[in-house]
Formats: structure tokens, C-alpha cells, sequence
């Protein structure tokens, strides 16, 4: 896959993350480009959560590992304020709703309208909940939330971590709407295991298996193309 | 910071630490004890000696246990990584919690001693200003010693119950080198007095329980036997800027030792 220099978000050589014996990524290399929607696929230990964290600048690693040119562990912040990241577990923050929305506003610079919007959109009143602390909510009000957080950002690149895990039926389909109205400039990284909801979505499948990636193919259908047969 | 800050005003701990001071102030007016003339204090003095006894007892421990969990709970719970993947530096990260324990420590204990002082002028005793100066210097710096001691356990332990244990190991450490291990050295080694001196001031809690009797007469036994051997080595002055200046680079140190590990190692 050749993509022109300029379009190449994520540069990524020889990238290996080893946690004391264990190698979780080996090797790995490959270029994320700035129109890609891909769907990082692979079975449990696969290494996707890791090299998602490693973008982030949240692990060492050895390798080369650029995000729009620059080190995610040395320029963390330039490159954090072009990512929107859905973890796959929503981490039990104490604050409140609308302390967490202040934060959020402050730092990602983005008015909280554009979070109220996507949540309401998702079926979130954000208004309703604003006193109460964040942890206490339920677990498909906080997966809204943190959705509605990173796609209420004009971002450069969209990690999303299982995004649709703790969703009813009515909030996946809107929040595939939304990714599919999302700005086509924006690279979106979607791990997950449903490949029938994201198939419709993404323009690349990226399949990891021990640390490495064994498929990488653009897809008009990313069903048909997987290594095995076997459903994620 | 704010975000800490807010939390922290929320949790438990926080307002039984901020009654338990304020009450404990309000409990010593209310059974006399600016009346009392043991041992030699009189009016808020004795207050505020009392007072710091039971901070140095009460405040490194609660320090200790409240801050030895936050970045390595963070951790465990998953906080860090969605926190760690907005905008927001390593160092931002780790010296805003710092900075918003420091806050939420400090505060409720100033006003505690603060508000003693102001009883105290408005029912006409004489109040010892000096010592109110001098002791809300050494409670900012034993609180921002003992910050740093936990912030650097914190960033450096795995887990949460090891980072408990490790606080309480050292905290029973330091407690246990008040005048007791000092003196058997002392006795048992026939060591010199100079070298249990100098062991002495490395102890952030001795250098704290020290300084609190600092202007007042060495002779008193209250003061505890390392207390006298100091002072009686180490002119009062010179030692008042010493035990303020040691804690806040002993916690200087360690905070910056903890926020350099968590800047260059794997946050999760």
C-alpha cells in the first residue's frame, strides 16, 4: 500500500513493546494515513489495547513510532490535542459531570455545546446528570459520555477502544451515523470485535495476531477478508 | 489541580481529617486547657504545643495513607489512561495532584491553628505569635515533606497494597527512631552523641518535634532526650531555619525523584 508522504499520520517501524519477558508487539511496522478508517481486529492479547497505549504515549517502546511527525512520548501534549480516545472500560473518575466537562472544555479547548450535542444525539441528557459524580453512572451513560467527549473534538485521529461495548442498540446505530458524518480527514482507528457493525464504516482492516500484523487490506466489505473464519 | 482539588473536598477522609483538627482545637478551649500550667506552658501556648503534638502524631500518617494511593490507584483503575490521554503533561499530571493534596492538607489544619489564635485574642489572652509563625511554617513543611515521601512511593509502587505497606513500614520507621532507637544506639554501640545527633536530623519527624519546643526552655523533659542533645549542639536559630528548610528539600527531593520515574517509565 503506497500513500503519498503528507498523508501518513501514523508512522510506524520496527515498533516492539516488551513488559519484562513478554513480548507484546514484535516488529511491528506500518503506515496509518490520514483518510483511513480502520478496524484493528485480532483476538485477546493480540497487542491492539497495547498499541493503541503506545500512540498515546502511555508505554516506551522500541521501534520508531511518529504521530504527525513527532514522538508520542516527547511531544505528548501537541499530539494529544489532535486525538479523541474511547477507552474500552470507562475508569471510575470521581468527579462530577460537570466538572469533568469544565476540565474537558479547558484543556481540549472545545466548548461544551459540542459534548452536550453528541450526547444528547446519542440519547444522553447531559443536563440531567450534570451534579452527579461521574463513576456513579451507569455503564452506557459513561461509555456516551466518553464517546461524546471525542467526537465532540475537532480531532486529527480517533481511537476508539471497543466504543459500542456497554451501548443499547438505538445509541450503536447513532454512533455509527456519526462516525460515518465524521470529518473524512480524520483518521479512526475502531477496535472491536463486531465486524458486522464496523463493516459498513471502515476503509481498512487491520488484523493483529501475537504482537504482529497478518492482515492489511482496503476493503469495500472487511467481512470477506479476514485470515480465518473465526467471528471477533 | 482543581479536578484533584474537587475530589478531594468530596472524599471522606477528608472532612473527618478537617473536624477532626478543627474539633480537636475547639475541644481543648472548651476543657480549659489554656488554664492549665503543667509542665511550664500557660494560656495558648500550651494550646499550640498540644497541638502540634498531635499533629506530628495525626499528619504524616494521614498524609502517608491518603497520598501513597493516588497515582499508583489511578493506575489500577484505569483512571490514568483516559486521564494520561488528553492533553495534559506527565509533570502537569503528577505536581498538580501534589499541589492539590498540599492545598487540602495545609488548609484545615492552618485554620485550626489560625482560628485557635484568633479565639485567643478575641477572649483577651496574650497570643504567642512568633510560635503561631514558626508552627504554620513547620506544618507546611512537614506536610510538604511527607507529600513528597508519598507522591514518589505512589509513582513508584505496583500496586496500591504494597504502596500501603511501604508508607506504614516507614512511617513506624521514622516513629520508631524518635529518642527510642536513637538512644539505645546511643547506650548499646557507645556511639557518639554527635553521630546520634546528626542520625536525628535526618528524621524529618524528630526535626519537627524538635523545632516545636525550640523556643522554649531545653531543660524541659517533655522535649524528649534527642530533642535536648540537639539543641543543646545546635544554636535555636540556626536550627529553626533548619527545620523548615530540611523537610521542604527532603520533600523536594523525593517529589521531584517521583515525578522524573513517573516521566520516564511506563505509566501502566
Amino acid at each position: 500500500m503506497t500513500e503519498p508522504l503528507d498523508n501518513i499520520l501514523i508512522r510506524i517501524r520496527e515498533l516492539t513493546k516488551t513488559f519484562k519477558q513478554q513480548t507484546v508487539i514484535n516488529g511491528l511496522t506500518v503506515d496509518l494515513n490520514s483518510n483511513d478508517r480502520i478496524a484493528l481486529i485480532g483476538q485477546n492479547g493480540a497487542g491492539k489495547t497495547t498499541l493503541i497505549r503506545c500512540i498515546l504515549g502511555q508505554y516506551n517502546f522500541e521501534g520508531e513510532l511518529e504521530v504527525m511527525g513527532m514522538n508520542p512520548r516527547k511531544s505528548r501534549k501537541l499530539i494529544l490535542q489532535e486525538i479523541g480516545f474511547v477507552p474500552q472500560t470507562p475508569p471510575p473518575i470521581k468527579l462530577t459531570v460537570k466538572e469533568l466537562i469544565n476540565f474537558l472544555e479547558k484543556i481540549t479547548h472545545t466548548p461544551a455545546a459540542e459534548f452536550y450535542k453528541i450526547s444528547n444525539d446519542l440519547g444522553l441528557d447531559i443536563a440531567q446528570n450534570l451534579s452527579k459524580p461521574f463513576h456513579k453512572l451507569s455503564g452506557g451513560m459513561k461509555q456516551k459520555l466518553l464517546i461524546s467527549f471525542a467526537l465532540g473534538r475537532k480531532v486529527k485521529v480517533l481511537l476508539l477502544d471497543e466504543p459500542s461495548a456497554n451501548l443499547d442498540p438505538q445509541a450503536r446505530i447513532i454512533l455509527f451515523d456519526h462516525l460515518k458524518n465524521y470529518s473524512t480527514n480524520t483518521l479512526m482507528v475502531l477496535s472491536s470485535h463486531r465486524m458486522e457493525e464496523i463493516g459498513d464504516l471502515v476503509t481498512r482492516v487491520i488484523e493483529m495476531d501475537l504482537g504482529q500484523i497478518v492482515v492489511d487490506k482496503e476493503v469495500n466489505n472487511p467481512q470477506n477478508i479476514l485470515s480465518h473464519e473465526k467471528s471477533f | 489541580m482543581n479536578a484533584d482539588i474537587y475530589q478531594s473536598l468530596r472524599s471522606r477522609w477528608f472532612w473527618v481529617y478537617s473536624i477532626l483538627f478543627g474539633g480537636f482545637v475547639a475541644v481543648m478551649f472548651a476543657t480549659g486547657i489554656t488554664e492549665s500550667q503543667i509542665i511550664g506552658f500557660v494560656g495558648l501556648s500550651r494550646l499550640m504545643v498540644t497541638f502540634m503534638q498531635v499533629s506530628m502524631v495525626i499528619l504524616p500518617i494521614y498524609v502517608l495513607i491518603t497520598t501513597v494511593r493516588s497515582v499508583v490507584g489511578d493506575r489500577e483503575s484505569n483512571v490514568m489512561e483516559y486521564m494520561l490521554s488528553l492533553p495534559v503533561s506527565f509533570s502537569g499530571y503528577f505536581w498538580g495532584k501534589f499541589a492539590a493534596k498540599f492545598l487540602v492538607t495545609y488548609i484545615p489544619v492552618f485554620i485550626a491553628l489560625f482560628g485557635a489564635a484568633l479565639w485567643g485574642s478575641l477572649t483577651k489572652l496574650d497570643v504567642p505569635w512568633d510560635l503561631f509563625m514558626l508552627y504554620s511554617a513547620l506544618l507546611a513543611a512537614m506536610i510538604f515533606c511527607f507529600l513528597g515521601i508519598s507522591m514518589f512511593i505512589s509513582a513508584v509502587a505496583h500496586s496500591q497494597d504494597l504502596a500501603i505497606s511501604s508508607a506504614f513500614v516507614l512511617w513506624l520507621l521514622l516513629v520508631a527512631f524518635l529518642d527510642l532507637i536513637l538512644m539505645g544506639l546511643l547506650l548499646k554501640l557507645r556511639l557518639d552523641a554527635g553521630t546520634v545527633i546528626g542520625i536525628g536530623m535526618l528524621n524529618p519527624l524528630q526535626v519537627f518535634r524538635t523545632a516545636v519546643l525550640v523556643l522554649f526552655d531545653p531543660d524541659l523533659t517533655v522535649m524528649g532526650a534527642a530533642s535536648y542533645f540537639i539543641l543543646d549542639t545546635v544554636s535555636r536559630e540556626l536550627f529553626i531555619v533548619f527545620a523548615i528548610a530540611y523537610p521542604i528539600l527532603l520533600g523536594g527531593l523525593f517529589g521531584w525523584l517521583g515525578n522524573y520515574f513517573f516521566n520516564t517509565k511506563d505509566i501502566l
